[in-house]
């Protein structure tokens, strides 16, 4: 019951998230407006899933980039302007995780991912070219490769 | 009647299943005969039966039998046709009677073409594909029966989620199932051969064409996926990197990767537990995208149906599937003797750095998409991991990708001379720097990162084509001659890679030059964008069979001469009640111009909100990836494949 | 057999384990980022007028665990909320209300046909006092003692859920 509930709250939220959200009032200095487009891109739509306060159709989004907007036109720089959002509903307005101690795996496994493929690749290379040295090919397995060879040309 | 029919099938296709995977794999570790040749055998009887319980659901979505709960839920009398038969895999309980459908199809696929196999390897890959199905089968039938009765029967149903009835969104999941569920193959083949203690080139032969084809089913299925978030959720966008797309993104890379080191085990016999285990972690990987999907573990705007409980029991299921084979693995990869030695520079390793480099991008996308859970369990901290992360970290492993499939198809095996490489490839790299370049130059600059993806994407077009002119000799007599009897895998590859490209250019064009223009517009407004003109004419009421709907039209001109008139519309269906728009594209070969519009202002009915984009090279997306499917399709159609089993000389 | 074969096995068991975990977490549920600090700076007037209805002020006055409440006529959870809500103050809750986004009438009406739960309602009409507290829907519930946000409940409060996880919490911010 309790899920269904939570279900449905979920969906009443959602309902008319998908729809095309424009807005009337616009900044008068294209630069500035930009700037706001390219904040409003970066903060998650708190009752769609996955989506920007652009895309979204929603109440709550179209409040949000009113806001965006007035803490631009009050001078705000652009992390003061995030910050102005994280402070109220937390790092979860992010749709880009901020770069700290939480985060720093995130960031970096790409990175570390690579390193330690590279690394297991040229361990176990490593370990096979010292092995061939110590026992050299068989007759059957010197054929089996020409064999090989020949037929790999191919592709 | 037909319904308690589809539900009784669906027991006899889960019991012979359990036969298919049980006896004859007794049979087989214990070489008796009569109990493996049960095997084939049972893997159609099940496909029969699958496919007489699937009709039967097919069949109570068609005349709309609504004692059926699960037709009730999801369907309506007022809905067309089309969307009445894609409802039978639109909701939970048909899309994994689907799966299992599939599964039983390649099942029988395997049993049929299979029958030269060393026939203890058949026996044991057709029992794993029965125990795998034979999960599916217990989910439906303990937890999501598909033909469970209502009394009293609604009169009517609840309809279907309005974003589904499209007719992309209609052939998206049998794509793609057939796609996740073709991986199930080279997993059984995988676990089969771990079984047997043998990997092979006859076994690398073997898995090539199953891992194809999924691989083009896959590619299909996603691109049909993400065209239909692009035309219907009208944003503009057609990758979101959301935790459902993810799921399906994950074991393709992990296949492409597979497709690529099979051609390592054929043609060297080498890398051979690292193919096996890829092929298990490609499964892993289908399995894993529909626990998130079905389970709820991560909510998003394409799951329809998510169940707690349900999740419990996938995830069981899970662990038993890929933990039990990612055990055998450590247990008996040790017996996949290593084969044939290369050096740094020659195309294994080049392949080598092509796995390495799909297969982290695959568990970065996981852990990408994981990590808000993850961190949520450990810490109760809720941060999101959206589109920027991905984009960053997706393109950090996709740039030497593409460096490297320009210069991998030119170098050779074991061992390449790298000043003969360098000569012959730096004229094609320098080219498409050049080129990009003057492109850059010409365009006026912008974001340097469209320029690097520009000029990945024409790097790869050139060495590719490149490489092909210099395998057919293309100066030198008889080149016909030659380019008719290239292999068809060589011709598929070169097909493949330049789709890549092709589709690597329209997504730099789309993603980095794209631009849009919104505002709240009158009749006769007009407004610029992408070198179009368009002019908003009017708005008009619409009825469809479910749905109601105001089509707005706009006149298209370019340079004072008109055009077109697009005629997007913004629908709100009558059950479930749910707006959604149906944007207006005209794709041309240089760019999409996307209207949509959204809702009347409130003031009065002639000022509408509306949206343009304008995507430059959009098209080239699409077309990018159908040159990659009929490239696989072509290296499907490859004689060596088609033979199936080796010849009795190799061993 | 090499130790390191495990090693696939061995990632595999713990995703595995978080994945199960994860299967008990909401993940629509976004806990708020003012838990321990104090509520932010605001007065809002009553439903259908200009005198102050109440304030941060009010709010960092009490020295009893309240409840603080945003709700809306045109929210469909609401209605589901609505009775615990009074049976919370039949036991001696004290509840403040908000109401978000809503028009005046709506709201009075909502109140005379589903009965006030409330101990002071006010009027939150542009929605962006609610922003500062950080609501991203309604109805959500905030626990507060001496003005200081305790803890955050989005979505309807049903009984099973507060005698589970709100009660506690009650009790050992009263300890």
């Amino acid at each position: 019951m309790r899920y269904i509930l939570s279900l449905f709250v979920l969906m009443t939220l959602s309902f008319s998230a998908l729809a095309v959200g424009v807005d009337e009032v616009r900044l008068a200095d294209p630069a500035e407006e930009a700037r706001a487009q390219g904040l409003m891109k970066q903060l998650r739509c708190l009752v769609c899933q996955n989506q920007s306060i652009v895309d979204s159709d929603a109440a709550l989004a179209k409040d949000l980039r009113i806001i965006v907007r007035e803490r631009i036109t009050a001078g705000d720089n652009d992390e003061q302007a995030l910050s102005f959002m994280t402070s109220r509903y937390g790092d979860w307005v992010l749709l880009k995780p901020p770069f700290d101690g939480g985060t720093i795996i995130l960031w970096l496994s790409p990175l570390l991912l690579l390193i330690v493929g590279f690394y297991i690749v040229y361990r176990s290379q490593k370990g096979r070219q010292t092995k061939l040295i110590v026992e050299p090919l068989s007759a059957k397995e010197q054929s089996r490769v020409n064999e090989l060879l020949k037929e790999g040309n191919g592709d | 009647m037909i319904v308690e029919i589809g539900h009784y099938t669906l027991i006899l296709a889960c019991c012979l299943s359990f036969i298919q995977g049980t006896i004859p794999l007794y049979g087989a570790l214990n070489n008796k005969g009569r109990l493996m040749a049960v095997s084939a055998p049972a893997a159609y009887g099940q496909l029969f039966f699958a496919i007489l319980s699937f009709a039967a659901l097919m069949y109570a979505f068609v005349v709309s039998d609504f004692s059926v709960a699960n037709v009730a839920r999801n369907s309506h009398t007022l809905k067309p046709m089309l969307y009445k038969i894609s409802a039978v895999w639109g909701n939970h309980e048909g899309s994994i009677l689907f799966w299992a459908l599939i599964l039983s199809i390649y099942g029988a696929m395997v049993a049929y073409f299979g029958r030269n196999l060393p026939k203890t390897l058949h026996v044991k890959v057709l029992a794993i594909q029965a125990l795998v199905g034979l999960g599916f089968y217990l989910f439906l039938l303990l937890t999501s029966n598909p033909f469970e009765r209502v009394y009293p029967f609604p009169m009517e149903g609840n309809g279907l989620n309005p974003l589904l009835q499209d007719p992309g969104l209609a052939f998206h999941p049998p794509l793609l199932y057939m796609g996740y569920v073709g991986l199930s193959v080279t997993f059984s083949f995988a676990v089969g051969a771990l079984i047997e203690g043998r990997v092979d080139a006859a076994w690398a032969r073997w898995v090539r064409p199953w891992t194809l084809l999924a691989w083009c089913f896959l590619t299909a299925g996603i691109t049909l996926g993400s065209w239909w978030a692009y035309y219907e959720l009208g944003w503009g966008g057609w990758w979101f990197w959301d935790p459902v797309e993810n799921a399906s993104l994950m074991p393709w890379l992990a296949a492409t990767a597979l497709l690529h080191s099979a051609i390592v085990v054929e043609k060297r016999d080498t890398l051979k537990s690292w193919t096996v285990l890829l092929a298990i972690i490609a499964f892993s990987f289908s399995l894993l995208g529909t626990f998130i999907v079905r389970s709820g573990v991560l909510t998003s705007v394409h799951a329809f149906a998510t169940d707690p409980e349900r999740g419990v029991f996938i995830l069981m299921f899970l662990f038993l599937v890929i933990g039990g084979s990612l055990l055998l693995f450590a247990l008996r990869a040790d017996k996949l003797q290593p084969g044939g030695l290369f050096a740094p520079i020659s195309r294994e390793s080049m392949l080598v750095i092509n796995n390495l480099l799909l297969s982290v991008a695959a568990v970065v996308v996981l852990f990408g998409t994981l990590y808000p859970l993850l961190r949520d369990a450990f810490t109760g901290d809720k941060i999101t991991v959206g589109p920027p992360f991905f984009n960053i970290a997706f393109g950090f492993l996709m740039i030497p990708l593409l460096l490297v499939m320009g210069v991998g198809p030119s170098v050779n095996w074991k061992r390449a001379d790298l000043k003969g490489l360098a000569s012959r490839l730096s004229f094609v790299f320098l080219t498409s720097l050049a080129a990009t370049i003057c492109f850059f130059i010409i365009s006026g600059g912008g974001d340097i990162m469209a320029a690097v993806w520009l000029g990945l994407g024409l790097w790869l077009a050139l060495s590719t084509l490149f490489e092909w002119a210099e395998r057919i000799k293309i100066f030198k007599s008889g080149a016909i001659k030659r380019m008719s009897r290239q292999p068809r895998a060589s011709l598929g590859m070169s097909f493949g890679h330049l789709g890549l490209a092709v589709a690597v250019i329209g997504m730099a064009g789309s993603s980095f030059w794209s631009t849009e223009y919104q505002n709240v517009m009158a009749y006769g407004d007009k407004a610029k964008i992408g070198g179009y003109e368009l002019e908003f004419i009017d708005t008009d009421g619409v009825t469809g069979p479910n749905y109601t709907a105001v089509k707005a039209s706009f006149d298209v001109s370019k340079e004072g001469i008109f055009i077109d008139t697009l005629e997007p519309e913004a629908r709100v269906y009558l059950t479930p009640p749910m707006p959604t728009t149906e944007a207006a594209i005209l794709s041309t070969f240089s760019g999409d111009l996307f209207v949509v519009i959204g809702e009347a202002n409130s003031e009065g009915y002639d000022r509408w909100a509306v949206r343009l984009y304008y995507k430059p090279l959009q098209i080239w997306i699409w077309s990018g990836v159908i040159i990659m499917v009929i490239g696989g399709l072509i290296s499907l159609s490859d004689r060596r494949f088609r033979t199936g089993a080796p010849k009795g000389g190799k061993k | 057999m090499r130790l390191n074969m495990f090693i696939p096995f061995a990632i595999f068991c713990l995703l595995s384990a978080a994945l199960f975990v994860g299967l008990n977490l909401n993940p629509g549920n976004i806990p708020s980022a003012l838990i321990n600090d104090p509520v932010p700076e605001f007065s809002l007037p009553i439903v259908g007028g200009e005198e102050i209805g109440f304030s941060s002020n009010d709010l960092g006055a009490e020295d009893e665990v309240i409840l603080v409440n945003f709700f809306a006529s045109w929210c469909a959870p609401c209605y589901v909320e609505h009775p615990f809500l009074m049976k919370l103050k039949e036991r001696g809750y004290k509840i403040y209300g908000v109401s978000y986004k809503d028009k005046a009438r709506d709201t009075n009406g909502f109140i005379e046909r589903q009965g006030n739960p409330y101990y002071k309602i006010a009027a939150d009409e542009m929605g962006r006092v609610s922003i500062d507290w950080g609501v991203y829907g309604v109805p959500e519930t905030y626990i507060i003692k001496n003005g200081i946000i305790m803890y955050k409940h989005a979505g309807p409060i049903h009984e099973m859920e507060f005698e589970d996880k709100i009660i506690p919490i009650i009790e050992s911010i009263e300890q």
